[in-house]
């Protein structure tokens, strides 16, 4: 579904990425693991078209989407829940939800998406007209996740959801995404928590500075010592 | 003062008021979005008033015609001068922009004293529009009733657009964090330039007007009435529409509503603006109903 080859991401005189490869198919959850810094975040970034200085190819269907802008490649299918969350805290849930929709048209299937994300999430259903920055760090990560799917991708790109959320919410975030990918969507989840990471990965790269250092299914590459020595500490 | 004379004085506020909201609205609007200090916007209100001018006198356009094609001309010069002047430096320093903005202005003014000439225009008004009406004792010209009556009706437009339209979910989107905006796929740079064009559409509806209230043209007619919009949108707190508008409202009342109270003090009118300005901010650093915007960088 979407294939990475040979990416170079130049940032300011930096070289965030030097010729980085990856291959996601289509229904499963492929996880970017790494240090901070490795360029997680810099990969993800490339293929939402937010950055320009990039060269090599990403292939997404069949079609070459590399340099493409934001809202060429958000319309072929591919949304990301940037880093952070990204709520826009003086929106309201629903107005949130709406710019996940910004690039569809079709006033009725928008609206079928509507009551599908919040029966996925009632939470928010019930804050709907609440503003965005009044919710808790979990109730704004399932928020980004709902707004991603109401951009009606294929293709889900994840940055750290787990970020700065409590272990308890860590846990219910991951099961959303199992959820989500067995409802059909593609994920590409860029974690630091390796384990919870590849606990759901179909498969897993592990990237350092720059670079795919190892790689493998989520399952080998938990029992995998170079893994548990770096990553899984021990 | 009378009773009848303070209506009347207040209306004249009113109507200068609506004047200024329009302008500072365009002021604010930018600002929020691209956190640049518009200063070719005094320009656009000048040709906004110099376009229905030429329409009606030289070309002999009826007036409902040469308004809205005035109008549409310079909503769409509002949009040319962020595609050629702003544009091209969205990622330069802020400051590189704003330099920009005050080339614009200046190439803009001479422009208008090349293609217009600097003598002075008279504008002509309709007759009806010149009759004096009398309600009870006040005694007011059609022109200052349905100033502020056109004004808060395109207020209205405007405030529907933004909150109830997707673009102007697009544009509040925007003006919290451009990126998270490109990452839902808002077309940001086609939400930018339609920020330019309904903000020119506003600034030249207010150059019409004006030019109507005080008829003569100048291609420097614009430098006041835009510094005080900028005050006005300063004053309301700059980012916010509806801070624009009280600010807007607020200072044409206090400058009428002074001179009839002080007629010696009329010298010091402009003056007045500024005083107010640094006496609000000196209160309230974020005008009055600003909110503190994070920098761009």
């Amino acid at each position: 579904m979407l294939k990475v080859q040979d990416l170079h991401v130049y940032y300011g005189g930096i070289h965030a990425l030097k010729g980085l490869s990856i291959n996601v198919e289509k229904g499963q959850i492929v996880t970017l693991i790494g240090a901070n810094g490795a360029g997680k975040s810099s990969t993800l970034r490339a293929i939402s078209g937010l950055i320009k200085n990039i060269k090599g190819s990403i292939v997404y269907n069949g079609r070459e989407i590399a340099g493409k802008n934001p809202v060429d490649i958000v319309t072929a299918g591919i949304m990301m829940a940037p880093e952070g969350r990204k709520i826009f805290p003086h929106l309201s849930v629903l107005e949130n939800l709406m710019l996940g929709a910004y690039t569809r048209s079709n006033k009725a299937e928008i609206e079928k998406d509507l009551v599908w994300v919040y029966e996925l999430f009632p939470r928010l259903k019930e804050r709907s007209e609440q503003k965005g920055g009044t919710l808790s760090g979990g109730e704004q990560q399932m928020l980004a996740l709902a707004r991603t799917l109401m951009g009606a991708p294929d293709l889900i790109l994840l940055d750290e959801p787990s970020l700065g959320l409590a272990p308890l919410l860590v846990k219910s975030v991951f099961d959303t995404i199992v959820n989500i990918n067995q409802l059909g969507k593609t994920v590409l989840l860029v974690e630091q928590n390796a384990f919870a990471a590849l606990k759901i990965a179909h498969y897993a790269y592990v990237l350092e500075v720059g670079a795919i250092v190892l790689e493998g299914t989520g399952k080998d590459l938990i029992k995998d010592p170079r893994i548990r020595d770096a990553y899984l500490g021990g | 003062m009378s009773w009848a004379m303070f209506v009347q004085h207040l209306l004249n506020g009113l109507t200068l008021g609506s004047l200024y909201a329009l302008i500072a609205i365009g002021y604010t609007m930018i600002y929020g979005i691209l956190r640049l200090i518009n200063f070719a916007h005094s320009e656009i209100f000048m040709l906004g008033a110099y376009s229905v001018f030429w329409g009606v006198t030289l070309i002999h356009l009826p007036w409902p015609i040469a308004v809205t094609l005035g109008i549409l001309a310079v909503a769409a010069l509002g949009v040319l001068v962020d595609r050629v002047a702003y544009r091209p430096l969205r990622d330069a320093p802020r400051s590189s922009a704003l330099i920009s903005a005050i080339g614009v202005s200046f190439f803009l003014q001479n422009l208008a004293i090349v293609v217009f000439s600097a003598i002075p225009r008279e504008v002509y008004r309709p007759t009806w529009l010149e009759t004096v009406i009398l309600v009870g004792d006040v005694r007011v010209l059609p022109l200052t009733l349905l100033v502020p009556v056109l004004s808060f009706l395109l207020m209205l437009g405007l405030i529907y657009i933004v909150y109830k339209t997707k673009a102007g979910l697009g544009m509040r989107a925007i003006s919290k964090d451009i990126e998270t905006s490109y990452t839902m796929g808002v077309p940001v740079n086609r939400i930018i330039a339609l920020t330019f064009g309904i903000g020119s559409a506003l600034a030249a509806a207010s150059g019409i007007m004006w030019a109507l209230r005080y008829p003569q043209l100048q291609p420097i007619m614009g430098i006041i009435p835009g510094f005080k919009a900028f005050i006005a949108a300063v004053v309301g707190g700059i980012g916010s529409i509806q801070g624009a508008v009280i600010g807007g409202l607020g200072l044409g009342l206090v400058e009428i509503m002074a001179v009839a109270t002080f007629p010696e003090l009329a010298g010091y009118r402009d003056a007045l603006a500024f005083v107010l300005l640094i006496g609000i901010l000196l209160i309230k650093p974020t005008g009055l109903m600003g909110v503190k915007l994070e920098d761009k960088l």
